[in-house]
């Protein structure tokens, strides 16, 4: 199962949780697995169909363009980073 | 009452007249009036060197020079450096020498460049430095601009010798 | 000084068998650019062009109460004048590609100021007249009645209780959460790992220093520039110098609210950028003027104060940093507080900055907390690694300092905690493959750093900097000629050499000389969609479409050359550019010939190739630099400078070492003069090239370069890019040379004289 960091500043929804072991295969299931677990992740994360646009989806070290529909390995690491407009373009990890 | 001013001057040896507003200056001439464009605007007043060109002898910054004081003068721009069958051998120089990135500053550079040549065949580092203190390039860090002007210099004394 | 060592040194990992990468061909665009015959965006011209300006905001911060455009209008040769009324007015957020989500109220407004005017030199209105001159005199006509407001300058000022506030509807964001604060604040964010408290504790070194740096300008010399026709046909023609030109058409779209089809720009030449040449300034206007105007032609051309006032730099700066180590040099804790000016709106590149902070080391406990604030300034856009050099700044003066105080080697101290493959960063991802620890040795080893520091007020120092580089999507085509030539088309806008690098890969796959290719930038009607010459990714990811494209022509060709010989295509292979059969040692065909007879065996062959690689691999770079300051006046010498950079692998390598030293001198432009002057109303007193002074030739030494092959393996050919990381260490490595040579600490950018002397000054008063 992967492991999803989770930011500081969600902490608060994870009961101080930093690191939360989530199962799927797209960053779509992670988010909705990590929401069952902790309730409101999703709102955080997520913008009616697509990731909010202040963040960055990072699997494996590498934001991943595809969003929601990233594909998420049985051992990957799932980070979500601020994205924030203007000076870097897409970031990359 | 008409509001141009006839002028007939010369410009890479050839004979040129044309119409100008009394307030535009030589660069404004050379682009928008003779369509010259190789002379760059970057700032337009006097201190990038972008729009260096020869007038009478001395390098000038165009941008600085009216139109109206082209009146029977002569006048090299980038587009006359070139000899007929090639490049000057500052120009081919710039080339080997990687000297350019964007090359917005390289028709002034090498206006610049070419007169101190003219001028002094085998200047210093700390010369081609003073020289050139006046064409800023925001892409190179000079480096290869100042080696590239070392080899055309050599280049042009290697071929006198012969 | 006499030196006796090569100033240019590439060294490469392992034995490569490359016949075009790596050599240094004379590039395809050269003839043009040494002739003047290359034309840029302002060598536009057509029958019948119209010609446009724009008038600015002469305060910092305004409400606009009314514009009175009728004397304008009235004086003869204007033929449009418009303002914001002529904007759409559509709300939300909106794709911006590679840029990611923006509002588009946001991205309007800067294009022309509505309600207020948020910085000196915001656009307020535009007018299209038969001479530039006409449409000066017009804008000097134009009545703004104006309501000055008080204006914060600088993210400390602007985050306190009771500044003027910008956007009075935009709430402080922190991670996907929107505050109820209204505080100037755009975003908070953080990054943590381990325990940062903890980790302060167990070290018996601590040092925490507060650092600040003013707003610099990239500084390209050509001004921004557009040429527009919108058509009767209702297509929107663009001809600009820009970094990107699917970003100007998908920026012009949304700022007018029309689909990305009725678009099209040609890039022209552009006369550098470095991250500045972006985002949409004149683009949507003179669209609006050429169709106000009865669908004319309209050109704009900044003045080179336009570009200062009204164009993006990249942000002042105010941070913390702490770092603490133990005895033996091993770094156990770090804490940085960044908060960066955005301009008027959101978007500063602390996020970018944050990433970057502590990259270059292995640090166990970590915490970081980024601010991206708004300030009455022009809204920043990117410049060459955004935010990393500030960043570095911060960090490597303190690093140098922990040296300093244990009395270790600065390079030794950051070897010891050189981050490397499978290090976790403090923002959180893991380090594939990385050239840190291959830089700093290959520093250690330089003759820079084993020459002795001769002379009075005569210091060396060393600083290092990272920069993740983005990948991106990107197109290309090639098409076979008979001749055995190709023809490369490509979106990419070649900004210093790229389209020799692009040639130069497609040409090894091909197995033809670089010359052989041509390569040319087309509009964004007739290629795929490419993002825009940034991130150090044309080399990487045109590049690597360049590699796929040619992987393609040569599918397809072996394929002929097997329909020729009537064989099965699986038995033919490609060699060093001859086709030939893996049994039959008679059946072959070089790449020249077998191009003569595509046109006869089945019609011309067309390579395509799209990509989006990940794997894009970060680049360090580090400097060693010698100076001399005068201590009567304050005034640094750069005596001797060297630029180390792990470029993965250098496709051309003179071009790789041009990347090093310009960014080099940016760095030391940033560090030693460089800066945006303002009084306290918000105005920049230095907006021309004489007073906003970038280093000429006279200021500087030659720029020592030595390349680090550490392959890339995320590339076909191990390339990395090159183009940012290079400016990312001459501010901090500055900091340290004159550090040492007054004996005080440097926490400001600019360190100009006066910055200088007031330091010293301040430590002989304590």
């Amino acid at each position: 199962m992967a492991v999803v960091f989770i930011p500081s500043l969600m902490q608060n929804l994870t009961k101080g949780q930093s690191k939360v072991v989530v199962p799927g295969k797209m960053v779509r299931e992670i988010i909705n697995n990590l929401d069952a677990q902790y309730p409101g992740m999703k709102d955080r994360l997520v913008d009616k169909f697509r990731i909010r646009s202040n963040i960055n989806v990072a699997i494996d070290g590498e934001i991943t363009p595809m969003g929601l529909l990233g594909e998420v390995k049985e051992d990957s690491e799932v980070h979500f980073l601020p994205a924030i407009g203007g000076g870097a373009l897409r970031q990359t990890g | 009452m008409p509001t141009k001013t006839y002028v007939q001057t010369t410009i890479n040896g050839e004979n040129v007249e044309f119409l100008c507003e009394p307030r535009q200056s030589l660069l404004e001439c050379l682009r928008d009036v003779v369509q010259l464009t190789g002379s760059k605007e970057g700032c337009n007043d006097g201190n990038c060197g972008a729009c260096t060109v020869m007038m009478d002898g001395r390098i000038v910054d165009s941008c600085l020079v009216l139109g109206v004081e082209a009146q029977g003068a002569k006048i090299t721009t980038i587009e006359g450096i070139a000899p007929a069958g090639g490049l000057h051998p500052v120009q081919q120089a710039f080339l080997e020498n990687a000297a350019l990135q964007c090359g917005i500053c390289t028709p002034g550079f090498i206006v610049s460049s070419k007169a101190l040549l003219d001028k002094e065949p085998n200047p210093s580092e700390e010369r081609i430095r003073f020289w050139l203190a006046g064409n800023l390039c925001r892409c190179t860090g000079y480096d290869k601009i100042v080696r590239a002007v070392e080899d055309a210099s050599a280049k042009m004394s290697k071929g006198k010798k012969k | 000084m006499t030196t006796t060592y090569e100033h240019n040194v590439v060294l490469k990992s392992g034995d490569d068998k490359f016949k075009v990468i790596g050599t240094r061909p004379i590039r395809h665009d050269g003839a043009d650019k040494v002739t003047g015959r290359a034309l840029y965006g302002a060598d536009f011209q057509t029958a019948g062009l119209l010609h446009g300006k724009i008038l600015r905001s002469p305060h910092a911060h305004a409400r606009i109460k009314s514009i009175d455009t009728s004397a304008a209008e009235k004086l003869p040769g204007v033929r449009a004048v418009v303002t914001a009324k002529d904007m759409p007015q559509t709300t939300g957020d909106v794709s911006m590609g590679e840029a990611g989500a923006q509002n588009v109220a946001f991205l309007r407004g800067n294009v022309l100021a509505s309600g207020k005017a948020l910085y000196k030199g915001h656009a307020v209105a535009a007018v299209a007249a038969t001479s530039p001159h006409i449409a000066e005199e017009a804008i000097g006509l134009i009545k703004v009645d104006y309501e000055v407001l008080p204006a914060a300058l600088t993210a400390p000022e602007a985050m306190k209780k009771g500044a003027s506030i910008l956007h009075s509807d935009l709430k402080m964001t922190e991670f996907g959460q929107k505050t109820n604060q209204v505080n100037n604040i755009a975003t908070h964010f953080q990054h943590k790992k381990g325990d940062v408290e903890k980790g302060f504790k167990e070290a018996d070194v601590v040092i925490e220093r507060e650092f600040t740096t003013q707003t610099v300008h990239q500084g390209y010399i050509e001004p921004h520039n557009v040429a527009a026709l919108w058509n009767q046909d209702g297509r929107l023609l663009i001809w600009c110098s820009t970094q990107g030109s699917f970003f100007v058409r998908n920026a012009t779209a949304k700022v007018l609210d029309l689909p990305e089809s009725q678009i099209r720009v040609t890039p022209m030449e552009i006369g550098g950028g470095f991250g500045g040449k972006i985002n949409v300034y004149l683009e949507p206007v003179a669209a609006l003027l050429s169709k106000k105007a009865g669908h004319r032609h309209v050109k704009m051309v900044m003045t080179r104060q336009e570009v200062f006032e009204g164009t993006g730099p990249t942000p002042g700066s105010y941070m913390k940093v702490k770092i603490g180590a133990k005895k033996n040099g091993k770094i156990v804790a770090a804490q940085s507080y960044l908060a960066f000016e955005a301009g008027a709106f959101p978007g500063s590149p602390v996020g970018a900055a944050a990433m970057c902070v502590f990259a270059p080391y292995d640090i166990a406990n970590g915490l970081i907390d980024g601010y991206d604030v708004l300030v009455n300034k022009p809204k920043t856009a990117a410049y060459r690694a955004p935010g990393a050099t500030h960043a570095a700044f911060a960090v490597e003066t303190i690093v140098d300092e922990i040296a300093e105080k244990l009395k270790i080697d600065p390079l030794e101290l950051r070897l010891m905690n050189a981050a490397k493959e499978g290090v976790r960063r403090v923002d959180g991802p893991v380090f594939p493959r990385i050239g840190c620890v291959e830089v700093l040795e290959a520093m250690k080893n330089h003759p820079h750093y084993k020459a002795p520091i001769k002379g009075k007020n005569v210091a060396r120092g060393v600083a290092i900097g990272f920069w993740f580089n983005v990948g991106l999507q990107s197109s290309c085509t090639i098409a076979v000629n008979p001749d055995g030539t190709v023809n490369l088309t490509e979106g990419s806008t070649d900004i210093g050499g790229t389209r020799a690098s692009l040639a130069m890969q497609a040409a090894e796959v091909l197995g033809i000389r670089a010359e052989d290719v041509h390569p040319t930038v087309v509009d964004t009607d007739s290629i795929g969609f490419t993002a825009v010459t940034g991130g150090s990714r044309v080399a990487f990811a045109t590049g690597w479409a360049a590699y796929e494209a040619a992987q393609d022509v040569v599918k397809q060709m072996t394929a002929r050359a097997a329909k020729i010989w009537g064989v099965e295509a699986d038995s033919v292979e490609m060699v060093d550019g001859v086709f030939r059969s893996k049994t039959d040692t008679e059946l072959k065909l070089s790449f020249k010939d077998l191009s003569e007879q595509l046109n006869d065996t089945g019609g011309p062959v067309i390579g395509r190739a799209t990509v989006d690689p990940q794997g894009v691999g970060g680049s360090f770079a580090g400097n060693i630099v010698d100076v001399e300051v005068d201590p009567e006046t304050g005034k640094t010498q750069v005596l001797r400078f060297t630029v180390v950079q792990d470029a993965g692998k250098a496709v051309h390598p003179s071009y790789v070492e041009g990347q090093m030293q310009g960014g080099s001198v940016q760095g030391i432009g940033w560090g030693l003069n460089e800066e945006y002057f303002y009084g306290s109303s918000g105005q920049m007193a230095n907006p021309t090239f004489l007073d906003y002074r970038m280093p000429t030739t006279l200021d500087l030494p030659m720029i020592d370069t030595v390349i680090v092959e550490v392959a890339n393996p995320g590339h076909p050919y191990g390339v990395r890019g090159v183009g940012e990381a290079p400016i990312v260490p001459p501010p901090a490595a500055l900091a340290n040379a004159v550090g040492h040579a007054v004996g005080v600490r440097m926490t400001k950018l600019p360190m100009s004289p006066g910055t200088i002397m007031e330091a010293v000054w301040q430590s002989k008063k304590k």
